[in-house]
């Protein structure tokens, strides 16, 4: 591809990473690092995805497991696995978060117009968090819109309850 | 000149904060009678200072309105004035309008300049009505105002002996002045000595100028007279054709009325409040006491001397010299915590800065209340932290002006009560255990439970059939959108607020309680950790993990015996510990890390007591590890809040330890809490009938 065409069809670099043995993407420009596995300090009381915190140079970074998150069947975590660090857009600030998948795939160049609209799928993850399917290299890879990702499918749920629910809830449960 | 005075700018808004906080608590200090001459002049100081700064930085609408405060100031200053109450309240009113202005040329907004120009026509009245003195100000003022038929300046320019001492020379100015216009002047030598007695650094030469030009500012002038105002006499009057004069003046004396009706209105959207946040961009920065900065730095040399010793000691090293290593390191630990203190000391300030606004705004609101309200505080040399004293400022107002509205009746009411006519609002802060505790009390009318329950019930928070405690009953005024005000008032009572209080207190990991008694009086009570950058933690164990728990909370720990443990109905047991049940929080059932084996046996198991807010609970433990002091890390930074814990840290080992948080726990635990209240009394009874 020759810079002209870039230059017209703002083309996008995903990096692509394996799960269960599909290939999803992620916008190159939200990956921070990418890290082997290590053992975290895991959270009481959040869902079973959040495996935990670790400690990236003196920050505090929760860890998502994203099998567990899409509802695809577990895997020990082990030397191979692979932690990617992504830095997301939360409302007014940014977070750090690190997302456990199989492994790393490529690197690749896709365009808008390479890339198609999800189809209505059955199943293995949410629609919401898909931008759309592309085809490279004849297989098909899954782009993630890693934003949306982590705010709605993680951040969401970890979320206080709004407050007149929880004072209702605490006299409720008072009497 | 070119010399970039930006960097300046920031300096002179602080002092000029500062200084108008000085002005307001001074002439607060009026109103409770009498005149001070040292109080005069610290506020005469404060606005001449003010007034010099804003000049320099071509503030021009504040130094012009300044002035003309520092002229009636001048003359209480001279005793020619008393301080009543109307001078007090239009210099309080002043003194609200140049925070404004300043406000304003920080933020690079238009100064609202009009607005303004309303008050110091007022100003001017007031400093007109006794005073001829005042009138020729007001001359002065009023020619500021641009009026096109002005002809020119006459300049009384009369310098003190001493003025060239202080290095300036009359020359100069003067013809500084005839760059301005056409200048004629005539020079008064009657103070002339004569040769022999003569001083050769005393002036005794005063002028009379005529200055002409229709283009010339009064600014332009006093600009030029800038650094000499304190060594000699300045009048200056306008010159203009004598019959428009009286025309404009007439016009003029109409419009203070309509502007003060603006005034009012715009003090009922309250749009500028003294402690209305500034925008995030401004860099914020903290005045320290000298003394400490210099500790700092004896502390950094130790630190430095050690470092090269412990350098040294790297580049040869043998094991005969392992002692003197060890020796090393623990002074390197002493060093470093000691800088660590000594810089926490630095962001500490006393709660006094918090406390500073509250006689304004009593004396505020107490006026327009028509109640007689008088403001107690206890404690204000206080420290906390300055992140944490700057997020506790708005709850702290409002918890005040919940007093002051709703709490305080007035004197009538009061009179007829049995109580004295002059109701109190009481701020005291004190340190208790690791927190800080500020409390809100006044003797008003206090909370009715029945009203509270009866609207708890008409919102749906609870069913009529509901049992509470009055504690409970209270809590229910943080809970959203309830309000307990009859009637809306614009001091407070909209519905929203009390909730938002409770949210800003629980951010700082800390919270807020309520007591009342009918009749008696309310207190709120807000407790807060008292650094929110590094606590001197207890490490423990509970499942295989390791948590923090902060030392201060800690009333002891011990091994429980089997015979104090109680069973309460169904799976809450407490602990006997001398004359007190405590219940007993397991960690692990609060945090779901136990694997399914199920506490049997409490014997011999470690039970740490904690206490938070007045309330015990008892924490069991697998293990109780070292102490250490540990950096607090959000986990909202990247995740969300999680209850029961308040944050995260990171240990020598760079793993990560949950800090927790024992009101979170508390809550988590307070069906636990609940029942043991109700039936204390009950096992009280017990207990006394078994012995």
């Amino acid at each position: 591809m020759d810079g002209v065409s870039s230059m017209k069809e703002a083309e996008n670099q995903y990096l692509t990473f394996m799960l269960s043995g599909e290939e999803y993407g992620v916008d190159i420009l939200t990956v921070q690092e990418l890290r082997g596995w290590e053992n975290t300090t895991p959270i009481p009381n959040t869902p079973s995805f959040v495996l935990g915190v670790i400690n990236l140079r003196g920050v505090v970074v929760p860890i998502v497991d994203l099998r567990d998150r899409f509802g695809l069947e577990a895997k020990d975590h082990g030397p191979t696995t692979v932690v990617i660090i992504v830095k997301v857009h939360a409302g007014d600030k940014e977070r750090v978060m690190g997302i456990v998948v199989d492994a790393v795939s490529e690197v690749y160049d896709i365009t808008p117009s390479e890339m198609q609209p999800p189809p209505d799928m059955e199943g293995a993850i949410s629609i919401d968090f898909v931008t759309g399917l592309a085809t490279m290299e004849d297989k098909m890879v899954i782009l993630l819109d890693i934003n949306k990702l982590i705010n709605e499918g993680v951040l969401k749920g970890a979320r206080e309850p709004n407050k007149t629910e929880a004072v209702a809830e605490a006299v409720a449960e008072a009497v | 000149m070119s010399i970039d005075l930006d960097q300046f700018k920031q300096i002179f808004y602080e002092e000029s904060f500062e200084g108008l906080d000085t002005m307001e608590t001074g002439l607060l200090g009026m109103t409770d009678g009498g005149t001070d001459l040292d109080v005069v002049n610290d506020i005469f100081r404060a606005a001449h200072s003010i007034k010099g700064g804003s000049a320099t930085f071509g503030f021009t609408a504040l130094a012009s309105f300044t002035h003309i405060m520092e002229g009636l100031l001048d003359e209480m200053r001279e005793g020619k004035r008393e301080a009543d109450a109307d001078v007090v309240n239009i210099l309080l009113e002043s003194v609200d309008e140049m925070r404004s202005l300043m406000s304003a040329y920080q933020n690079n907004e238009e100064p609202d300049v009009e607005h303004m120009k309303g008050l110091q026509k007022k100003l001017e009245q007031v400093c007109g009505m006794e005073s001829s003195e005042g009138s020729d100000k007001e001359e002065a003022a009023d020619a500021t105002e641009g009026d096109q038929r002005r002809l020119g300046w006459n300049i009384e320019f009369k310098p003190h002996a001493n003025m060239l001492v202080t290095g300036n020379d009359p020359i100069l100015l003067l013809s500084e002045l005839e760059d301005l216009g056409e200048m004629s002047l005539q020079a008064h030598d009657n103070k002339l000595p004569s040769l022999t007695d003569m001083d050769s650094e005393h002036c005794y030469l005063s002028w009379s100028i005529k200055l002409m030009g229709t283009d010339i500012e009064e600014e332009q002038i006093t600009e030029i007279f800038e650094w000499v105002e304190d060594e000699c006499d300045l009048e200056i009057t306008g010159i203009y054709p004598e019959r428009k004069r009286s025309d404009r003046r007439a016009g003029d004396r109409r419009v203070p009325g309509a502007q003060e009706d603006r005034r009012s209105n715009d003090r009922r959207k309250g749009p500028r409040r003294p402690g209305d946040p500034k925008p995030a961009a401004q860099p914020t920065t903290i005045r320290v006491d000298t003394n400490r900065i210099d500790e700092l730095i004896d502390m950094v040399g130790e630190l430095v001397i050690t470092q090269s010793m412990l350098g040294q000691l790297g580049e040869e090293f043998d094991m005969s010299k392992l002692v003197r290593l060890r020796e090393g390191l623990e002074e390197l630990e002493r060093n470093s915590r000691e800088i660590q203190e000594a810089v926490m000391r630095v962001r500490m300030q006393p709660i006094s800065f918090a406390f500073n606004r509250f006689p304004r705004m009593v004396h505020d609101l107490s006026q327009k209340l028509s109640k007689k309200i008088r403001l107690e505080l206890i404690g204000e040399d206080t420290e906390m932290d300055k992140t944490v004293m700057e997020k506790i400022n708005d709850p702290l107002v409002h918890l005040v002006r919940n007093s002051l509205d709703h709490g305080l009746e007035g004197p009538e009411e009061r009179l007829a009560a049995g109580k004295d006519d002059e109701g109190y609002v009481r701020l005291r802060a004190f340190h208790q255990g690791g927190s800080i505790v500020v409390e809100v009390s006044d003797d008003g009318r206090g909370l009715d439970r029945h009203k509270l329950f009866n609207i708890a019930v008409k919102k749906g928070v609870i069913k009529e059939t509901d049992t509470l405690s009055d504690e409970q009953v209270f809590m229910l005024l943080f809970a959203a959108g309830f309000s307990t005000a009859e009637k809306l008032s614009d001091i407070s009572g909209r519905g929203v607020g009390l909730d938002v209080v409770r949210r800003n207190i629980e951010s700082l990991g800390g919270n807020v309680d309520v007591r009342s008694v009918l009749g008696e009086g309310t207190t709120f009570t807000i407790r807060l950790p008292l650094t929110l950058a590094v606590l001197d933690g207890q490490l423990l164990q509970v499942d295989g993990q390791t948590y923090v728990l902060p030392l201060a909370s800690i009333v002891e720990s011990l091994q429980m015996r089997k015979e104090s443990v109680s069973a309460l109905a169904g799976d809450t047991r407490v602990y006997r510990l001398r004359d007190e049940y405590i219940p007993i929080v397991s960690l692990s059932q609060l945090f779901s890390t136990n694997d399914g084996e199920g506490n049997t046996e409490l014997h011999g198991k470690l039970l740490v007591i904690v206490e938070w807010a007045d309330k015990r609970i008892g924490l069991m433990v697998d293990d109780l590890l070292g102490q250490q002091q540990v950096v607090i890390k959000s986990l909202e930074t990247n995740y969300e809040r999680v209850k029961g814990l308040s944050g995260a840290t990171i240990l020598g080992d760079g793993t990560v330890s949950l800090i927790l948080d024992i009101s979170g726990l508390m809550d988590m635990s307070s069906k636990t809490l609940d029942k043991l209240n109700k039936s204390s009394a009950a096992l009280k009874k017990i207990q006394h009938t078994g012995e």
